[in-house]
């Protein structure tokens, strides 16, 4: 089976291995070393970011002003949305679409691999940017990630340079989304067809639409506040004719398909890990694809759940409500899918496993919280609360997150050839579970008791939950670098790992030899072999 | 798709990092112009020539790989799709401005002279007493225009430079049609002269829209600033003119290489980007028309 695959090994005599040194990294065209790049990117961003976190969790670890002045708090709390989502979350998505599209569609590298090294080398630019103005006179950006005027329009000089940081990065991924979607379209090796494709391809395809669809318009909105600051423009101010909700109607119409393009890959990742330590096919492939086309649909007729509580027409209020709901349908699919692909299967708990039924209950929890906002008059109520905070991490950091986590331990072993350590990955995810709940849990209750988000200082009512909450924080965080540190033991060493990898493993990745060779599928594989890797 | 014909594989990039080096000094430069700090506008500058530097080194390097042969077919798809998906990209991002002119004029506006119940007639009474919604409008406050001054502004009307820029686009999009036939054909002479008409059209777009521009300072009092029809008139057309712009530069250059025979009647698909890109900025156009200066 891994014929060809040494095929490709050979062949690598005839052409180009990595350049030497530093010029591999700045000039590669290499899927893989592209991938690599963007996956290191986004871990230091996932650092920066949670130092963020920590001090934010710090500050609230009790009440009362203790540690920061609440404009750096505020400004903490705005970047850490801002790297978490930009930084961490979108990249290293791209970073397992760089590294695993190519090779589970037995393509020899993405469509367009020059462009594909500017999307990457984007993005260290553009967080330098964004990252300067925490040191800029006037401190960073601290009017909130979604960065609603008039607020907004107050901020120093770092405002324009947030501005410029937003375009930056949106170069990078509409630059990188078209990639993608040109890959899955006209690189599939003959005989991987759409239907056989696995769901992170899907997926993917999916949420390079959504995002080649929306970031435009957070472009546009973005700009008009750039020109109604520097240019004189009213787009958002009533004085002039315009309306500040106008622009909470532009920005959700991005924002909300962006919550979907932060976890639609996760989808596809935890689809790919359940059959393999199920040892069973996925359940309903077909309705995985069907759920996930209709919920990148829905996602563009929902946004103004955000808005609520801004004001809307009464019909607007209720249409938004039920669309909203509406979403919960295609959604409990997948969930009702994973848990049937697990229901007698001959399971086994290794790392990626774990971490994927991790997602699959906590993203559940989040899931149901997002229900509980989507019906207008509780989310009255709950809006701009900590409720909405416990709702939007449990998604995130157990779902989106745990689904990073568990790809890099799943795909690891065949990116450097070294099986991780189970046992630190084990103590990884124990540790990181339970930390991540003693940390978000209690946000629900101090939200449904009305405790505000973006607040630095709060009533006493709420001071022991919170500092339960700090405690999970800095649990959490620190969790993290025992994942630092098996990524790193892995790529220095450890048992070899075999082709296959995992013994349940189905998809052309795990056709090629492990290490995969610095070029895999230069011929494409033979039909047969397609037909038999797929679910 | 065959596998036999090889897959092709650039082996280096090594101009996306000046790009990136570029863009980031443009960006930082900007920046630092828009807050009055020192030393933006030259580093604006030097970043804006990086990016042209980088445009052309890799335009070349692309045209002269292309020009040796070396792309298959495979390559021209995924060529032909980016071109697709990055105008689909655009659409978007019109679409945001187009957005933000319906919604002033279809919600915000009549809300904000007590339409709509809710408690709209209370916050015209309240805080913009008086106020009656008309479009074109530059608010309550008579942003921009007669505030201070006790002047008023002139909506831009459609009869006149907006409709002759109409015809002008609407004739480089036929004009460029017949280039594309003549390609076809094989005729790289015809094409190169409808080419030649297309860019003059274009051009002359540009230098009318321009001159409305400066009526419309001069004249009408109608500026940037003024209030919500303002912001949306000049943000829209600004924004397609900059890219009526662009394209003329692309059909430019698609001109040149046609000099340079550069096309076959099979194989030409830096023309027909280029192309697709015209009639996208035309049909925005039409939208424009329509809905900023008609209605
Ligand atoms: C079952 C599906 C979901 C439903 C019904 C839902 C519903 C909602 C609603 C109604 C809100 C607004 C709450 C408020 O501000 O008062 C909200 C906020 C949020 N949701 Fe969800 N959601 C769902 C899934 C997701 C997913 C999958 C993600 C991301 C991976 C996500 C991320 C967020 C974020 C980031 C916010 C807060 C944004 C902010 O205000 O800063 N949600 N959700
Ligand atoms: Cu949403």
């Amino acid at each position: 089976m891994s014929g060809y695959g040494a095929h490709a090994d050979h062949d690598e005599h005839d052409h180009h291995g990595p350049a030497p040194g530093l010029k591999r990294w700045l000039y590669t065209t290499n899927h893989k070393d592209i991938g690599t790049l963007y996956l290191w990117f986004s871990l230091s961003m996932f650092f920066i970011g949670g130092a963020m976190a920590l001090i934010i969790r710090a500050e609230l670890f009790s009440p009362g002003i203790q540690i920061v002045d609440p404009m750096f708090f505020n400004s903490m709390t705005t970047m850490h949305a801002i790297v978490m989502i930009f930084g961490l979350v979108m990249p290293a998505f791209v970073g397992l679409a760089n590294w695993m599209i190519p090779m589970m569609i037995g393509a020899p590298d993405m469509a367009l691999p020059r462009l594909n090294n500017w999307s990457f080398w984007i993005m260290p630019f553009a967080f330098t940017i964004l990252l300067s103005t925490l040191f800029m006179d006037s401190g960073g950006p601290a009017g909130g990630w979604t960065l609603y005027p008039p607020l907004t329009l107050q901020m120093g000089d770092s405002f324009a340079f947030v501005i410029f940081a937003i375009h930056f990065m949106g170069i990078s991924s509409v630059m990188g989304s078209i990639n993608i979607v040109a890959t899955i379209f006209n690189m599939r090796a003959p005989g991987m067809t759409l239907m056989k494709m696995p769901l992170f391809v899907w997926t993917w395809l999916i949420t390079a639409f959504l995002l080649i669809a929306t970031i435009p318009v957070f472009a546009g909105a973005v700009t008009m506040l750039l020109t109604d600051r520097y240019f004189g423009t009213s787009f958002f101010s009533a004085a002039g004719g315009g309306d500040p909700v106008m622009f909470q109607h532009i920005f959700w119409f991005f924002g909300h398909p962006e919550v979907y393009i932060l976890i639609l890959p996760a989808f596809g990742i935890i689809s790919s890990i359940i059959p393999t330590f199920a040892r069973k096919p996925l359940f309903g492939y077909d309705s995985m694809v069907y759920a996930t086309a209709s919920i990148a649909f829905l996602s563009f007729i929902v946004w103004a759940h955000h808005m609520f509580t801004t004001g809307m027409p009464l019909a607007a209020e209720l249409f938004f409500m039920f669309s909203t709901m509406m979403i919960s349908v295609p959604t409990g699919v997948k969930v009702f899918n994973w848990v049937a692909t697990m229901w007698k299967g001959s399971m086994t708990f290794e790392t990626p496993m774990l971490f994927a039924i991790g997602f699959v209950i906590m993203f559940t929890i989040g899931g149901l919280s997002g229900l509980m906002l989507a019906i207008t008059p509780a989310d009255i109520q709950y809006h701009d609360t900590y409720f909405v905070v416990a709702h939007f991490h449990y998604v995130l950091v157990p779902g989106a997150v745990y689904s990073l986590l568990a790809a890099t331990y799943y795909w690891i072993p065949k990116w450097t050839g070294n099986m991780y350590d189970e046992k630190l990955g084990k103590i990884h995810f124990w540790t990181s579970t339970v930390f991540v709940n003693v940390l978000f849990f209690p946000m629900h209750f101090v939200g449904l008791a009305g405790m505000p988000r973006r607040i630095p200082d709060y009533s006493l009512q709420f001071a022991d939950w919170n500092a339960i909450a700090s405690i999970g924080a800095f649990g959490f965080g620190f969790s993290q670098l025992i994942f630092l540190w098996v990524v790193i033991k892995c790529i220095r060493g450890g048992k070899k790992a075999t082709d296959e990898v995992w013994e349940g493993s189905v998809g052309l990745e795990w056709t090629v030899p492990s290490p995969a060779p610095y070029h895999t599928f230069e011929e494409a594989p033979p039909v047969a072999v397609i037909n038999k890797n797929h679910f | 798709m065959s596998a036999a014909s090889g897959y092709y594989i650039p082996h280096e990039a090594k101009w996306p990092i000046v790009g990136s080096v570029g863009l980031f000094l443009f960006f930082m430069g900007f920046g630092r112009l828009l807050n009055g700090q020192a030393l933006g506008t030259t580093t604006l500058l030097i970043g804006l020539a990086i990016i042209v530097v980088m445009m052309f080194g890799w335009f070349s390097l692309v045209v002269k790989e292309s020009e040796s042969g070396i792309y298959n077919s495979q390559v021209d798809v995924s060529f032909r799709m980016s071109m697709m998906w990055f105008i689909f990209s655009e659409v978007m991002f019109f679409g945001a401005f187009f957005g933000a002119l319906f919604y002033a004029r279809q919600f915000s506006g009549p809300w904000l002279s007590g339409d709509g119940g809710g408690g709209a007639a209370m916050t015209n009474a309240v805080l913009w007493n008086g106020f009656d919604y008309t479009w074109p409008n530059n608010g309550p406050d008579k942003i921009g225009a007669g505030f201070a001054s006790n002047q008023s502004f002139s909506a831009m009307g459609w009869f006149g430079l907006p409709l002759i820029n109409t015809l002008l686009l609407l004739t480089s999009g036929v004009t460029c049609t017949i280039a594309h036939h003549a390609i076809k054909d094989g005729n790289h002479k015809k094409m190169v002269r409808w080419l030649a008409a297309t860019v003059a059209l274009g051009t002359v777009f540009v230098f009318c829209q321009a001159f409305e521009y400066y009526e419309a300072y001069a004249h009408l009092n109608l500026k940037m600033t003024t209030g919500i029809y303002g912001s949306t008139f000049f943000m829209l057309t600004g924004f397609h003119g900059f890219h009526v712009t662009m394209g003329a530069v692309m059909l430019f250059f698609v001109m040149l290489r046609g000099m340079k025979k550069h096309f076959t009647a099979e194989n030409h698909f830096a023309f027909e980007a280029a192309a697709w890109y015209w009639h996208f900025v035309d049909v925005v156009w039409l939208g424009l028309f329509i809905f900023v200066y008609l209605i």
